[in-house]
């Protein structure tokens, strides 16, 4: 089946940033279309199940939108996004329909995704993210009875612990790479902002009975067929802790491919933008970890005023947009400070062996990839980065091990069969 | 106790809790190989969020489908190692 929406600003990403960025355009007067990958709006943060509660953080927002009049289509992937005319024309592919959404505004709310290292043993079954032990969980899987290790940096690595310890498994190991220095400089910063602080605590506790080490990372992965153990350092000491499930979180990078495909300026890694979260492309707005990681708070400033700016209701002189304003600053203060505290160590690049495989979809080990000089020869010569993840796992990691740049973007963004590929627009009806 | 559906994986007809995605049912029957890589390595979710096509399995004759951004439905085929 084939639908034309129409809107005058199209959000891309139902996250925190885009939920907000929705609420405020349709609030606004705008006719909004929110179109979302996952099953139910939230993002990964606040990822549940449709049909059951939304976790009480997210439920203010949530309720908002519903009320907001924006249109919501869940489970669509975009896979093209042009200008035609006026108007920016973006093509989605949701089950067995193809929709097409003309808009003459857009905000990219796209998110970002897990940055995957490779190292010996990461392919197993049994190895996932961090994240993605947080989404599993929010999916239903039960993890009762699993031993758990979890290895990485970060706020999240506590929290997928927590998670974990209340799914009903065993959390074996905790193993943070940045030392306790860091952690403690910024601990001491984090006292400025005392809910996140708590935040933390609260993690912690859940997870007290796991053991917790500071300047720990997983070396190695092993086991037959799936994982059975992780091989834990600290540079000296080395510890083989058994485990039936590995998750690894080593930051968050930003999903940028849609704001590459049309053309938006980056900066640093995330997408360039401005005061009104406007990108260099006329009519394109950008919102939240598409931005630069930062975290949820500069995510919902940034979707609020973005959303605000896509209707043309962003008045920098009001006071509630005042307010909006330096909540976002103050945000993306913290977002630096944490960047800074759980920056990777040098010891965590260097973990791959030359038979480690770094593109998980063509299964193209590191000694293959050791003369290419750009994602674009590595492609070429190797098919790393053309299997149906189209480099998003192996293009972050080459990215932070080999400072390889990313490739140019090419549709379909995601994988969609030819038959979504070949639909056209039907005809316009007369009015 | 949760409501269950009946899908059928790999020809065997089990019961699993309603509602839940394919890669938290697979999961939760013990199955962690959801797929062979080109190499014949087994493989299973990665990423849990739709970007890694680890976990992809075919459901219902459709290959190629992300188990982890699929709900179970009564009646539905899933086929791993595909």
């Amino acid at each position: 089946m084939v639908e034309t929406l129409r809107a005058d600003v199209a959000v891309v990403g139902g996250g925190p940033a885009g939920v907000a960025a929705t609420c405020r355009a349709a609030e606004a007067g705008a006719r909004v279309v929110l179109i979302d990958e996952g099953l139910a709006p939230g993002g990964q943060i606040h990822r549940h199940l449709p049909g059951e509660q939304p976790p009480p953080k997210a439920r203010p927002w949530l309720e908002r939108l519903r009320r907001s009049g924006a249109r919501l289509v869940p489970s669509a992937a975009v896979f093209d996004a042009e200008r035609d005319g006026s108007t920016w024309l973006l093509r989605a592919a949701k089950g067995d329909s193809v929709l097409f959404i003309r808009t003459s505004r857009l905000v990219l709310a796209t998110g970002a995704r897990e940055l995957f290292l490779p190292f010996p043993g990461w392919t197993l079954p049994g190895v996932i993210g961090a994240g993605a032990a947080q989404s599993l969980i929010k999916s239903g899987a039960n993890f009762r009875g699993k031993r758990a290790v979890v290895a990485g940096t970060g706020p999240l690595l506590l929290a997928a612990a927590a998670g974990l310890a209340e799914a009903g498994a065993e959390v074996a190991f905790v193993a943070e790479q940045a030392s306790w220095a860091r952690l403690a400089r910024f601990a001491a910063d984090a006292l400025r902002t005392p809910a996140r602080l708590f935040e933390g605590v609260r993690y912690r506790l859940a997870s007290a009975r796991a053991p917790y080490r500071a300047g720990f990372w997983v070396k190695a992965a092993g086991g037959a067929g799936r994982v059975e153990r992780a091989h834990v350092t600290d540079g000296r000491l080395k510890l083989e802790v058994a485990c039936d499930l590995l998750c690894v979180g080593f930051g968050l990078v930003p999903n940028f491919e849609m704001a590459r495909l049309i053309g938006c300026a980056t900066e640093g890694s995330g997408v360039a933008s401005g005061d009104g979260q406007e990108t260099n492309v006329a009519d394109v707005f950008a919102a939240g970890e598409v931005c630069g990681i930062a975290g949820v708070e500069a995510a919902v400033a940034e979707g609020e005023i973005a959303g605000l700016a896509a209707a043309g209701a962003l008045r920098p002189d009001l006071p509630g947009v005042r307010r909006l304003i330096s909540s976002r600053a103050k945000a993306r203060r913290f977002g630096r400070r944490m960047a800074e505290a759980f920056r990777l160590r040098p010891e965590l690049l260097r973990l791959a062996a030359p038979d480690t495989i770094v593109c998980r979809c063509e299964d193209v080990p590191l000694e293959r990839l050791a003369a290419a000089r750009s994602m674009r020869e590595a492609k070429l010569e190797t098919r790393s980065g053309m299997g149906p993840c189209q480099g998003r796992v192996c293009g972050a990691a080459l990215e932070a091990i080999r400072k390889l740049g990313p490739d140019t973007v090419r549709i379909p963004l995601v994988p969609v069969p030819l038959e979504a590929l070949a639909a056209e627009e039907a005809r316009e009806e007369p009015p | 106790m949760r409501e269950t559906v009946a899908i059928r994986v790999d020809g065997r007809t089990v019961a699993v809790p309603r509602g839940v995605t394919v890669a938290a049912a697979l999961l939760g029957l013990g199955i962690e190989a959801f797929r062979t890589s080109v190499a014949g390595e087994p493989r299973g979710p990665l990423c849990g969020m739709g970007i890694c096509f680890e976990c992809r399995v075919s459901i219902d004759g459709l290959s190629h489908q992300r188990a982890c951004l699929t709900l179970c439905r009564d009646g539905m085929d899933v086929v791993t190692r595909g």
